[in-house]
């Protein structure tokens, strides 16, 4: 029989594109046959804008990047800013920093699985159970730092206010009731048939392609590359945590549900020993408010819970940075989503959209 | 543990044995190559042994006035090492270098992206289009000259 070949936009209002995404897809009945990604509807020019900020001030805009793990932009930007300038950051603000990242790790992949579950068409219930724990830690930042949202809460040298003193035992609260809730995830969620059957073997990136297309964080270890830069670079004090890296094996989009899942209790391991170990002493080095880092230029990249978060910085030796760039995860790991996606049903592109875990405004800056 | 940063000099020696000349600056930790040269030299860099750089961390570029500058950052996952490659490109109407798509997969939406913003093509790209503004804008706003 003859058919015809369809176009269709889908997007930018649609339900399943997480933000304003556009992508024209060619189908053939329910048949993918290509796809284009629409990029820039959530352009705001942060890259631009930058250049005519100080160092200081550029930190709110990292918040903006990725909003819902804002403290691991925060972090990095941070960390590049104190690699540029040689800043030494005191003890205690870099275990603050790593509790928090991982923290907002648990965040991000919470709110990535349970959207992903909701575009498998399981609508809210799952969604409901992981906000329910979404809601304790944010709670948890607001006791930080007042902020449910877009923190603000490091900066250059260090974070901005010291612990509060009721914030360590309502973390341990939140850490002795999570594996319990994390059980129940998983009673929920690994066996079901519906889950199973629509994510395995669909939207296959494989382990050659994942590492040529930059992929990174559990988009690429899903793939079966057995890397992390918390494990394979450390930065800040991560070389002093044990924790393991959990890695797929068919890069479907089954592993990537798993890898999420898995790094999540891998996360709660580094936050535990933090809490051990985390010593007194002062949060915040010495940093002139306007501050001038000496010229030239310095990338330095992070693990954030989307993947590999990189800042490239170049100093003429003012206050504001003369280039700002940010190498933003979710925008490089959409390179391969044709590929992903192609030969495939239209009801698997949700789900392997929703798979990739992108955030639009770190995607459009 | 951890990535080392290879020495500027140590690679520089490297890609002077194989290609005479196109390497225009040694930097602590990173070259600068000529354009014309650049993609014979990441290809190089891909795909000699000892280097294997086989991630491509981030693409991307600076406007200096007298010429814009691109910077790429190579990482090899299996000898733990990285590296900074720039390559310079000038005029104002039309800079070009040559792209590394064909290389690394993970350049495309990187070079769109500073195609669109900074302006400059990367000739070889297989579908270099305007990726955060729209066609017909003018003007490519991440230079240092837009106002």
């Amino acid at each position: 029989m003859q058919t015809e070949l369809i176009t269709i936009n889908m997007g930018p209002h649609h339900p399943s594109t997480h933000g304003v995404f556009r992508m024209r897809v060619t189908l053939d009945g329910e048949i993918v046959r290509e796809v284009e990604p629409m990029f820039g509807y959530l352009h705001r020019g942060l890259e631009k804008l930058a250049e005519g900020r100080t160092y200081t001030q550029i930190i709110p805009f990292t918040d903006r990047l990725d909003y819902v793990s804002s403290m691991a932009q925060n972090f990095g930007y941070c960390l590049a800013v104190e690699k540029l300038a040689g800043i030494q950051v005191p003890e205690r603000a870099e275990y603050i920093r790593v509790i928090v990242c991982e923290m907002q790790r648990i965040v991000n992949h919470l709110i990535a699985v349970g959207f992903l579950i909701n575009d498998l068409g399981a609508l809210q219930t799952p969604l409901q159970y992981m906000w329910r724990e979404r809601e304790k830690l944010v709670d948890l930042f607001e006791m930080l730092c007042g902020q449910r949202f877009t923190y603000n809460y490091m900066r250059i040298g260090g974070v901005s206010q010291d612990l509060p003193p009721e914030f360590l035992p309502a973390l341990r609260k939140f850490l002795d009731d999570f594996p319990g809730y994390y059980a129940e995830f998983e009673e929920l969620l690994k066996g079901n048939e519906i889950i199973v059957s629509r994510t395995v073997g669909t939207g296959i990136l494989p382990r050659q392609q994942a590492i040529n297309a930059s992929a990174s964080g559990p988009v690429l270890r899903a793939s079966g590359v057995d890397w992390d830069l918390r494990r394979d670079d450390p930065y800040s004090i991560y070389d002093r945590f044990k924790f393991d890296v959990p890695v797929g094996t068919r890069g479907d989009n089954w592993d990537r549900y798993r890898v999420r899942m898995e790094e999540m209790m891998q996360s709660y391991r580094i936050i535990k020993q933090a809490i051990e170990e985390i010593p007194e002493g002062p949060i915040r080095a010495k940093v002139p408010n306007l501050l001038r880092p000496p010229k030239g230029d310095v990338y330095a990249h992070i693990e954030a819970p989307k993947g590999e978060l990189g800042f490239y910085l170049v100093s003429d030796g003012s206050i504001a940075p003369y280039r700002w760039h940010v190498r933003a995860p979710a925008f490089i790991n959409l390179t391969a989503l044709r590929d992903m996606v192609i030969g495939g049903k239209i009801a698997d592109l949700i789900v392997t959209f929703g798979s990739i875990d992108i955030c639009l405004a770190e995607v459009d800056r | 543990m951890g990535l080392k940063a290879l020495a500027g000099p140590d690679v520089a020696n490297k890609i002077e044995k194989r290609f005479p000349g196109a390497i225009v600056e040694i930097q602590p930790a990173g070259i600068v190559v000529k354009s014309q040269s650049a993609a014979d030299v990441m290809r190089f860099l891909k795909e000699s042994p000892d280097l294997d750089f086989n991630y491509l961390n981030s693409v991307t570029a600076a406007d200096y006035f007298d010429y814009f500058e691109v910077v790429y950052h190579l990482t090899s996952m299996s000898r733990k090492h990285t590296f900074c490659v720039k390559t310079r490109a000038f005029g104002r109407e039309n800079p070009t270098v040559p792209s590394v798509t064909h290389l690394w997969q993970g350049a495309d939406l990187q070079e769109r992206e500073v195609y669109d913003l900074m302006g400059i093509r990367f000739s070889g790209h297989p579908n270099l289009k305007r990726i955060a503004l729209w066609e017909g804008f003018k003007g490519h706003p991440l230079r240092r000259d837009y106002l």
